[in-house]
């Protein structure tokens, strides 16, 4: 690297991202850190910054740090570079970014991607496409406002142009414009924001040759399986591996580290086969002899644990939310209304299992693996091995799905200590039983809901309370209440205009491992609220899309106790949510919908992830209760749209895994051990299962752009049941559906 | 020994009889568009045709494959020409894209047996194959497509660039 391209990229750096969101220059960080080899962006004749990188022939090298899991966030942020860049599609290349905190966030988690990425990315094409302009405007000795950028050329007003390679050097000498200078594109200029854009990795995935993590190797890698604690927590007693060591192509069984709390990502420990291929060491996993010490959490039964939760949001807890008085006005008596709802435990199952390749050499750790979180890896491989976190070079393969799934890097962990410990590379895959069996599961919740009702049916005070392990008691044993992150996803911010308000929260221990899955909070809590919501409506025998409208109240901004920038950016605007229950209601003809037995429309309208979304859903029901869905419309404001195509197919995503965990997903335990194993007992969506036809209606916005990959799912659930119950009159209040309507 | 073809090739195996197809096929001689799913014949992500019909590798022991003939997805068309890898990419079908190699070969069988399926004879043949993304909806759209019953609506092309992989590389 030479010293022009140091100093322009400082320069560049200072005036783009002084408000310092997010580190982003290599060169920022000491020395010591830069161990990580340089991306081709980096190598290029002018890098000005680390997303991008511009070569003499013209090639734009744009680094992803989003990992792809099948939103298309791989090239869709890209694109929003390569746009203000005005750079030609064509002409871009696409490199894949190793962990490095030099990106700023890489957890590819919350439906955050273009949420917190959008301007930034913006910014830094518009600030590469200023310093071209300017690059020309020198060569040719015209003032720059002569000059404009024109899809991967400069162009003079008399008509003589520069392609951005012959530029590229000369660029590199340039000063970086002021953010403040900076001229960001109209929406009117756009060249690919808005547009569907082609996926970058279709052709490979369509022959087979996208490279997943399963697919990742090394040269001399050995395979390892191991076999856990069935319990969480449990203690290795006894290993015999007399027989696992006689199978044909096992090579050595060796034991992880006991987990010690808290357990946050760290592997699970237990008892590692490894083999010359994935076949002989699962055989040879199968003839391990191991007993258990299963611990504290030996009892934990699914059903007994569902009662508790239940006789928790039976008795007052502790308020997160308090409006006015709810104790006052349900002592004047009247007209009351309770109800309890409870969603099960949920296991995120991706097609791809947990598969990670790590080679240890000298102190150095190289990864390969589908993670949503190549930092996070970062971090724990490097508190695993007891080294620094600049020794783990992690790469980012495909993720075959993650849902929340593959940003725990417990797995991660387990090939690198095997790699110590082994002294070569080793791949650790989880069958799906493991996966099945050992996952961080969504939480189980109860909820409890009481309304009083005036004479016309409006709730005048609304009590809510819930109980459910928290995602924070793997950071911190202690916590044993919903954090604030918890029940900010759709409990304290209930939007409907209610003068007296609780939301209550009742602790809850948790007994495995709890972690976040597509939504959330949000998958309990919406069930729960909107299903009430329809509860209210049906008792006033209203049409419930005029009851919701009325519930919202006039349009406002609610006060959702959030304070800040994101706050001010992403207000819960009640106009917003309302304008998507009207479109989703238009769209699918509501109004002229008229319920039969056994065929009906249910609707429900949640926001999260800062997104504003509304589902109508219409189910069948037959004699045997076997429930179909024919068609669902989502309406959705998700903020300003930037590939109008793969934000439709999240949506159309979310509503087969929504429909799923309404209908038949739930993990169990007995005696503390998972119950189901495989897609035999965890039951997921099938094609003919799935909703037939979901139509998706997104509202033309130039408001930021919001979240996408999740909040498609929370309104699924209660818009479903509440469609069962106008079907049917049995109002369902805890998932999964299942058996329940026969 | 067992001798059979993959993808026309003579291949020769003498490891353990029991080893499923699928392992094969991904450890020993590198074909990795075939993915482990389940384990137990219940996702359909291994799917592979076995003289032409669909079946699921990881519940193929090798011993079965004397004399047989097996396609993968990397022979069903290396650049994806076959006109169902086309109609996927027309309909944008894949989001993850780890499931799709085995509903790609699963489609393939069921218009080989029915060039014009209906729904139902769509649910029923793709029934096995779970896409936990949920794809379904574009799966049949792209069925449809390729069946020739359904022009595709818009969507973008595919990249016309060679792509940049994951980090395997």
């Amino acid at each position: 690297m030479n010293r022009i391209e140091v100093v322009t990229r400082r320069t560049f750096l200072g005036g783009m991202f002084s408000a310092g969101a997010f580190v982003l220059a290599a060169k920022l960080m000491p020395e010591e850190a830069m161990a990580a080899p340089l991306t081709k962006a980096e190598k290029a004749a002018w890098n000005p910054n680390v997303y991008l990188g511009i070569e003499t022939d013209g090639t734009v090298l744009l680094v992803t740090h989003r990992s792809e899991m099948g939103t298309g966030i791989r090239s869709v942020l890209p694109a929003v570079l390569a746009d203000e860049l005005e750079a030609d599609w064509k002409r871009v290349k696409l490199e894949q970014a190793i962990g490095d905190a030099k990106y700023g966030s890489q957890n590819t988690d919350g439906s955050c991607s273009i949420r917190d990425f959008y301007d930034a990315f913006r910014e830094a094409g518009a600030t590469a496409r200023h310093m071209l302009v300017a690059a020309a405007a020198e060569k040719w000795g015209v003032p720059a406002s002569e000059c404009k950028a024109q899809n991967h050329f400069v162009v003079h007003t008399s008509g003589k142009k520069l392609g951005y390679g012959e530029l590229a050097t000369a660029a590199a000498k340039q000063t970086a414009p002021n953010k403040a200078d900076l001229k960001l594109k109209t929406p009117a200029e756009f060249r690919y924001i808005g547009k569907a854009m082609p996926t970058e990795d279709i052709n490979d995935i369509v022959t087979g040759k996208g490279t997943f993590g399963i697919d990742a190797k090394m040269p001399g890698m050995v395979h390892a399986m191991i076999e856990r604690s069935p319990v969480y927590g449990g203690k290795l007693k006894s290993v015999d591996d007399k027989e696992a060591l006689a199978v044909k192509g096992v090579q050595k069984v060796v034991t992880l580290p006991h987990l010690t709390p808290p357990y946050g990502f760290k592997p699970l420990g237990g008892v590692a086969v490894i083999a010359n291929s994935t076949w002989a060491a699962k055989k040879g996993r199968e003839k391990l002899k191991i007993e258990w010490e299963a611990g504290e959490n030996a009892a934990y039964d699914s059903a007994k644990y569902k009662q508790q939760l239940l006789e928790t949001v039976r008795k007052p807890q502790k308020a997160a939310r308090n409006i006015g008085d709810v104790d006052a006005e349900f002592a004047k008596g009247g007209k009351i209304h309770e109800a309890e709802y409870y969603v099960p435990h949920l296991s995120h199952a991706p097609m791809e299992t947990p598969v990670a390749v790590a080679d240890f050499k000298d102190g150095k750790v190289v990864i390969h693996t589908a993670t949503q979180n190549p930092q996070a890896v970062q971090d724990t491989v490097a508190a695993a091995l007891g080294i620094d976190k600049k020794n783990v070079e992690c790469h980012v393969t495909l993720l075959g799905g993650g849902f929340g799934r593959k940003s725990k890097p417990d797995y991660v962990a387990e090939a690198a200590l095997l790699s110590k410990q082994l002294g070569k590379p080793v791949k650790v895959t989880w069958t799906r039983e493991d996966d099945i069996k050992f996952d961080y599961y969504h939480a189980v919740a109860a909820m409890y809901l009481k309304a009083r009702l005036d004479d016309k049916g409006k709730p005048t005070a609304w009590l809510q309370r819930c109980a459910f392990p928290s995602i924070g008691a793997m950071f911190s044993p202690a916590a044993n209440t919903g954090q604030g992150f918890e029940l900010g996803m759709g409990w304290t911010n209930l939007p409907f205009d209610i003068p007296n308000h609780r939301a209550e929260n009742g602790p809850a221990k948790a007994h495995v491992r709890i972690g976040w899955l597509r939504s959330v909070a949000n998958i309990y809590h919406a069930f729960g609220v909107h299903s009430f919501a329809d509860e209210l409506a049906a008792l006033a025998n209203r049409d419930r899309v005029e009851y919701l409208l009325e519930l919202l109240g006039k349009d406002r901004k609610v006060d959702i106790g959030a304070r800040g920038p994101m706050a001010d950016k992403f207000p819960l605007d009640t106009a917003r949510l309302r304008r998507v229950i009207e479109l989703a209601a238009e769209k699918s003809g509501w109004a002229k919908k008229k319920a039969t037995k056994g065929h009906a429309w249910g609707i429900a309208a949640h926001w999260s992830f800062y997104s504003f979304i509304a589902s109508v859903v219409e189910i069948v029901v037959d004699d045997k209760g076997k429930l179909r869905i024919p068609t669902v419309h989502i309406a959705a404001d998700v903020g300003r749209v930037i590939n109008p195509d793969r934000v439709q197919s999240q949506f159309e995503g979310a509503s087969a895994f929504g429909a799923g965990i309404a209908m038949m997903s739930e993990i169990t335990a007995k005696d503390g051990a998972i119950v189901q194993s495989n897609f035999n007992d965890y039951l997921v969506p099938r094609i003919q299962e799935s909703p037939v036809m979901t139509h998706v209606h997104l509202v033309d916005s130039n408001d930021p752009p919001a979240g996408v990959g999740e909040p498609g799912v929370p309104p699924m659930l209660p818009a479903i049941t509440n469609a069962i119950f106008a079907a049917t009159g049995k109002r369902i209040r805890e998932l999964p559906i299942r058996r329940q309507l026969a | 020994m067992i001798t059979f073809k993959v993808n026309g090739v003579a291949r020769k195996f003498d490891g353990d009889p029991e080893m499923p197809l699928l392992w094969y096929l991904r450890d020993e001689i590198e074909l990795t568009g075939t993915k482990y799913g389940c384990g137990e014949g219940l996702c359909g992500a291994c799917t592979v045709h076995v003289n032409g019909a669909a079946v699921r590798s990881c519940q193929t022991q090798m011993q079965s494959l004397a004399g047989k003939s097996v396609t993968t997805i990397e022979g069903l068309s290396a650049t994806g020409t076959h006109p169902v890898q086309q109609a996927w990419k027309q309909v944008n079908a894949p989001q993850c894209g780890y499931c799709q190699t085995g509903q790609i070969m699963q489609a393939a069988a069921l218009l080989k047996q029915k060039p014009k399926p209906t729904d139902a004879d769509i649910d029923s043949a793709m029934r096995g194959n779970l896409c936990r993304c949920g794809t379904y909806q574009r799966i049949r759209e792209a069925i449809k497509v390729a069946a020739n019953t359904k022009p595709a609506a818009a969507k973008p092309a595919a990249a016309p660039k060679a792509a940049t992989k994951g980090g395997d590389e």
